[in-house]
């Protein structure tokens, strides 16, 4: 199954603004190094998309209605959510950046967070479920998240914004080495 | 048909025998009516009293011919209606009126067996008994069966769970046990005056029932904000008291034993290779008399205590039991978070501590009142590094260690570098650590 990465996906090597990016350690039966993934530039797309319609409205709303109300200087508050709307923008790129995923031989890596920086390690033994989401915005920019569920509540491990092809070759494997290598609780 | 001895249908497969609960179980439930009714007294008592003094004798009568028969049908049917069958592999409960519902609990899926005897039904002679898987539920629980019987159907799932033949589990009979430890109750007293809840709900009401008085004068404010504090006073220290009052632990082929109460009774049953999380705490005010209490997790029990207070030394040889082949790691072990760490958490950061050894991750936190947690690597889940922006600049970060039972230790503030490499040690630790790992089925 090939992976439908598109070209302009960011490779490991060109992702800046993530620390300790260029070296993440191998352990010594944990195989090669990582072959880390990106994410496809679909889900920077939506998340851009919603920040510039809700932030457009709300730059517009406290323009308009203090401006009218109050006289035009009162519309200059309009500044803030702009300047929210700029900020956000930057920062939805450089988060965009920092996600990403590897499949070791016996462990699922996911590193994301730039300010605050997060890294899970999930045993493919340890998999209780996998799961496939796909809701209807997602859908709409053709993109799906998988999550892996184990016995502890607290395993946080979510990647969003896969295409739906990769994200199905991913629950696919993934349950598959999950059901080899079974360790349960 | 056949004949019931001979229990086999045509494809051999041997049929299930359904039993019934305890013929006592009705009056339990016979309650809920009454309960509905006391608890409107109770939530409006000016207009329950309205209404009361509105009926007449007859009217009175009437509703209680209504109301008893109608409670002891519902007790009834919802008895008539509740099945439970130990088949191979499984447990199975089938109850509800209207809305039927079957659990089937896999037996070596077992985390925990308890068998609880409130006062009443010490009273009665019956006891009930709950097993505990992950994502069990409470209406799951068997209530009410005959003392005698659920002794005998807790060790009958024991043994099965075990993996013993079905045909000879039901004569296997309880595993002998042996007492390792008993809590006395001059100690556990003593103990219990020692920690800080009692004390500080006492001093609270001190304070505040006298300002309020002052403030209101009004004798039911004072008594409405009294009754909780002195009831969470007595919750803390009396409460505990004869809950944890006869604490026996013991050990036996089936796992680890604990009995414990002396009003409501509770005896449990942990079979070997359950426990994911072991926690040390040792409050201020028992350090000098060098006592510990533990508590343990087991996924999908609510049952945390293991032994309400010992000296450390029984403390650590009964963890060596509980998790084969771990020590408790000395104190020179741990490791202090780096100097900078105190500009992220001031004072607190001696706190934290942090050690490895080949069987498990213990980590250490607290001043005043120390609580170290230890996780056998085999029951590591997921492993998180987690870094905020305040911690980047002072180049420490934080490792979790994900368990079963939907707790996460911590270790706190390591330095960047180390909690990298950690990160990945850990989760390779983890993977491997169940090689060795005994089976589900523990007899098997």
């Amino acid at each position: 199954m090939g992976t439908t990465d598109t070209p302009d996906v960011p490779t490991t090597a060109d992702a800046p603004g993530i620390p300790d990016a260029a070296d993440v350690p191998t352990t010594a039966a944990g195989g090669a190094e990582p072959v880390w993934r990106a994410l496809p530039p679909g889900l920077l797309t939506m998340r851009r998309l919603l920040l510039v319609v809700w932030l457009g409205l709300l730059t517009l709303a406290t323009a308009l209605v203090p401006g009218l109300l109050a006289g035009p200087a009162w519309g200059a508050f309009a500044v803030l959510p702009l300047a929210l709307l700029l900020y956000g923008w930057v920062m939805l790129e450089r988060n965009w950046r920092s996600w990403r995923y590897a499949e070791r031989a016996d462990d699922l890596l996911i590193s994301r967070g730039v300010l605050w920086h997060e890294e899970t390690v999930v045993p493919y033994g340890r998999m209780q479920l996998v799961e496939v989401t796909s809701g209807p915005v997602e859908r709409h920019f053709g993109l799906a998240s998988v999550q892996l569920h184990t016995a502890a509540a607290a395993t946080d491990a979510t990647i969003p914004g896969l295409d739906p092809a990769e994200a199905e070759r991913l629950r696919d494997r993934l349950t598959e080495l999950g059901e080899a290598r079974s360790a349960g609780l | 048909m056949t004949a019931p001895g001979v229990q086999e249908d045509v494809s051999g497969r041997p049929l299930v025998t359904e039993r019934r609960l305890h013929p006592v179980t009705p009056l339990r439930r016979a309650w809920a009516p009454v309960a509905v009714l006391l608890g409107w007294v109770v939530h409006d008592p000016d207009g329950a009293q309205r209404q009361l003094t509105r009926l007449t004798t007859t009217t009175l009568l009437v509703g209680l011919a209504v109301l008893i028969p109608a409670a002891a049908l519902y007790g009834f049917l919802s008895w008539w209606f509740t099945h439970f069958a130990v088949t191979e592999g499984e447990l199975r409960v089938r109850t509800g009126l209207l809305f039927r519902r079957t659990a089937h609990i896999r037996l070596e899926r077992i985390q925990a067996i308890d068998v609880t005897q409130p006062l009443l039904a010490r009273v009665a002679g019956v006891a009930k008994l709950k097993l505990d898987v992950v994502g069990a539920d409470k209406k799951d629980e068997l209530a009410f069966l005959g003392a005698g019987e659920a002794r005998a159907l807790r060790a009958e799932l024991l043994a099965r769970a075990a993996g013993f033949a079905p045909e000879t589990a039901h004569e296997v009979g309880e595993a002998p046990s042996r007492q390792m430890l008993r809590v006395p109750p001059r100690v556990l007293a003593v103990s219990l005056l020692l920690t800080g809840a009692p004390w500080a709900w006492l001093l609270v009401a001190s304070v505040a029932l006298p300002l309020l008085w002052i403030a209101t004068h009004s004798l039911w404010t004072v008594v409405a904000a009294g009754v909780p504090m002195l009831g969470a006073a007595g919750a803390s220290s009396v409460g505990r008291f004869v809950a944890e009052y006869d604490w026996t632990l013991a050990e036996s082929p089936d796992g680890l034993r604990i009995d414990h109460g002396l009003l409501d009774q509770a005896h449990e049953t942990v079979p070997p290779g359950r426990v994911q999380t072991v926690r040390l705490v040792e409050p201020l005010l028992w350090r000098r008399r060098g006592w510990v209490r533990v508590e343990l997790d087991v996924a999908g029990s609510s049952n945390s205590l293991l032994l309400p207070v010992a000296p450390r030394a029984m403390a650590e040889s009964v963890v060596a039991r509980v998790l084969p082949g771990v020590t408790v790691p000395p104190p020179e072990a741990f490791s202090r978070p780096p100097r900078g760490a105190r500009w992220c958490v001031p004072v607190w950061w001696r706190g934290y501590g942090f050690a490895v050894t080949d069987a498990v991750f213990a980590a250490r936190r607290g001043l005043l009142r120390r609580t170290l947690a230890l996780v056998p690597h085999a029951k590591v889940q997921s492993v998180r590094l987690a870094q905020g922006p305040w911690q980047r600049t002072h180049g420490v970060a934080d490792v979790h260690v994900d368990t079963g039972a939907g707790g996460t230790v911590t270790a706190r503030l390591r330095p960047a570098d180390e909690a990298a490499d950690l990160l990945h040690a850990q989760a390779e630790r983890s993977r491997t650590g169940r090689r060795d790992a005994p089976p589900d089925r523990w007899m098997a």
